[in-house]
């Protein structure tokens, strides 16, 4: 029997502003194998990306656990590194600088020339050595996307968390971005663990896909297996039957049995508030 | 047949254009930011000439101003022992005291806005109290710092450091508590040490903040300079003019004004450039 990679255990998060404390997330459990391509879907609200940050250590879980390669994971660190929906670079440090700020902390056992091919390497796989001198501003939003990546990358993560990656990317740059997150996670088998909100997204890339019931007391309404053929090309899949198979599934849980209803749900918990919230900064 | 004159043209045109674009460029500089101030200058010194020859004026005319000064402007650095020294050592003397008053100001400045912007505690401790000081006026901490120090010069000092200390502190408390929280997430998935973070984060997020409040400083300081030295006397600028007033040269005093105000907006300058080499890609 193997162990397996990473084990949410029975997590329950409580938000508590105040007075008035919000049940987000009840009793979320999951097992990653390693290599798995997990995506989690939700309605916004869902407390999906709470989920995200528990694993990632930024926030605490009420109650329950997370493990990941046998230890137990409450802080932050750079066995799980992030793929922030804003990107998150320094402003002020260039494009090879923001992920040498990553590889010069992290990879300690490196000597300088070594961390520097390292650097240039990890840049060269998201397509981005003719940028290296550039700040983040002089970059178009794809192009910050990448050294996000590449950055996450360097660190040689146990785990890979991406946040709504592509989410404030125009469809034809998230096409790419998607195909070169393939491409990567072929060459590299990371195990990644991916927030989104786009099915056809969730069915491409990933092994299996992770369904959100809406919260309050969000928790996991059904886990889909995508038993697609790797490589895969999001031509060939649009009239595959499984495919759509695949996309009918989440969306009957999305659009029927996890039927948003805006107005119950018009105040959002304080977690996912701050997360729309950085979102709409960034956007 | 018309391919030798066709290179002709081609070999020859490029370089007027440059240079007549060079000139057109030079041109719009002169006519847009030169121009106006050279014209506004000129009609107002002329209506001060006026003003001031008519009898019973008690100010000099310019003219009068250039011919009184033409020694100082010339000599700007003679030196006659004591306090009789050229305009430069002057500004040179209180450039000096502002200096060491100032870089006092905006290692404690920065240091204390750090820990007010950081801690909630030290903020609400704190912040009140900076608030109720940073109105006190410079020169109504000279007195106490002079029974304080037992001397002129530290004095001067202290007056400056207290002055250009609190838009400093405040600007960079605020800068500090505004870093995007994505930031700080970077650093803790990075888990960068305190000094780490301190320096790599923390410093370049709120540069923009802390500049602004340096920059504010150091025109409160240079301001507070010269009415400080009035009072403590010795060489400076500030002395300078009120030596002058004693001795009723006001065409010296003139001088000075003049030169205090050059030097402020250098300063001035100095510090924004500064800030703009320091930020660059952050100040948004």
């Amino acid at each position: 029997m193997t162990a397996r990679y990473l084990i949410i255990e029975n997590i329950h998060k409580t938000f508590t502003q105040g007075q008035t404390s919000t049940p987000v997330l009840e009793d979320v459990s999951l097992q990653v194998e390693r290599g798995e391509y997990i995506s989690i879907i939700g309605h916004s609200g869902c407390g999906k990306s709470t989920v995200l940050n528990i694993v990632a250590g930024l926030i605490p879980a009420s109650s329950g656990h997370v493990i990941l390669a046998g230890k137990e994971v409450n802080s932050p660190g750079p066995d799980r590194s992030l793929v922030f929906q804003n990107h998150s670079l320094l402003p002020w440090l260039t494009v090879y600088e923001n992920v040498a700020l990553a590889v010069n902390k992290v990879c300690r056992h490196m000597n300088k020339a070594r961390r520097h091919e390292w650097i240039l390497h990890n840049l060269e796989m998201v397509g981005m050595s003719h940028a290296l001198h550039q700040r983040p501003a002089e970059i178009s939003g794809g192009m910050k996307q990448r050294v996000g990546i590449a950055r996450a990358l360097a660190m040689e993560p146990k785990l890979l968390l991406l946040d709504e990656p592509f989410g404030a990317l125009d469809a034809l740059t998230r096409a790419h971005l998607q195909d070169e997150v393939m491409r990567i996670q072929a060459e590299l088998n990371n195990t990644v663990l991916m927030i989104t909100h786009d099915v056809d997204e969730a069915v491409l890339l990933s092994d299996r896909i992770v369904m959100m019931t809406n919260g309050p007391r969000a928790t996991i309404g059904t886990v889909l297996d995508v038993d697609l053929p790797r490589p895969r090309n999001r031509i060939q899949l649009a009239s595959d039957p499984r495919y759509n198979h695949y996309r009918r599934e989440i969306l009957a849980f999305l659009h029927q049995r996890q039927r948003k209803v805006e107005p119950l749900h018009a105040s959002s918990p304080p977690g996912e508030r701050a997360a729309d919230s950085r979102a709409a900064r960034s956007a | 047949m018309s391919i030798p004159g066709m290179n002709q043209t081609g070999a020859g045109e490029p370089a007027p254009t440059a240079m007549h674009k060079h000139w057109e460029r030079l041109r719009g500089v002169l006519l847009d930011t030169v121009l106006p101030p050279v014209v506004v200058g000129g009609l107002l010194l002329l209506l001060w000439e006026l003003l001031s020859t008519q009898s019973g004026s008690t100010l000099p005319p310019p003219s009068r101003v250039v011919a009184d000064t033409r020694e100082l402007i010339v000599h700007p650095f003679y030196n006659h022992g004591g306090n009789d020294v050229g305009m430069g050592w002057q500004i040179l003397a209180s450039l000096e005291r502002v200096a060491y008053g100032y870089l006092l100001a905006v290692i404690a400045g920065i240091s204390l806005g750090v820990l007010v912007g950081k801690s909630t505690w030290a903020m609400r401790g704190l912040d009140p109290i900076f608030q109720v000081l940073r109105t006190v006026p410079p020169l109504a901490w000279l007195p106490i710092s002079l029974a304080a120090f037992q001397a002129s010069n530290p004095s001067a000092i202290f007056v400056i450091f207290i002055t250009a200390i609190w838009p400093i502190i405040i600007n960079t408390s605020v800068g500090v508590r505004n870093i995007p929280e994505d930031y700080q997430n970077v650093a803790r998935v990075l888990r960068l040490n305190g000094w780490e973070n301190f320096t790599r984060i923390m410093l370049p997020a709120a540069a923009p903040y802390v500049f602004s409040g340096l920059r504010i400083g150091i025109g409160l300081s240079w301001l507070a300079i010269v009415a400080a030295e009035m009072l403590i006397g010795g060489i400076g600028i500030g002395f300078f003019i009120w030596d002058a007033w004693n001795a009723s040269m006001i065409s010296d005093i003139v001088l000075a004004l003049i030169y205090v105000g050059i030097v402020g907006f250098l300063l001035d300058r100095l510090v924004a450039l500064l800030g703009r080499l320091v930020t660059r890609g952050t100040a948004v």
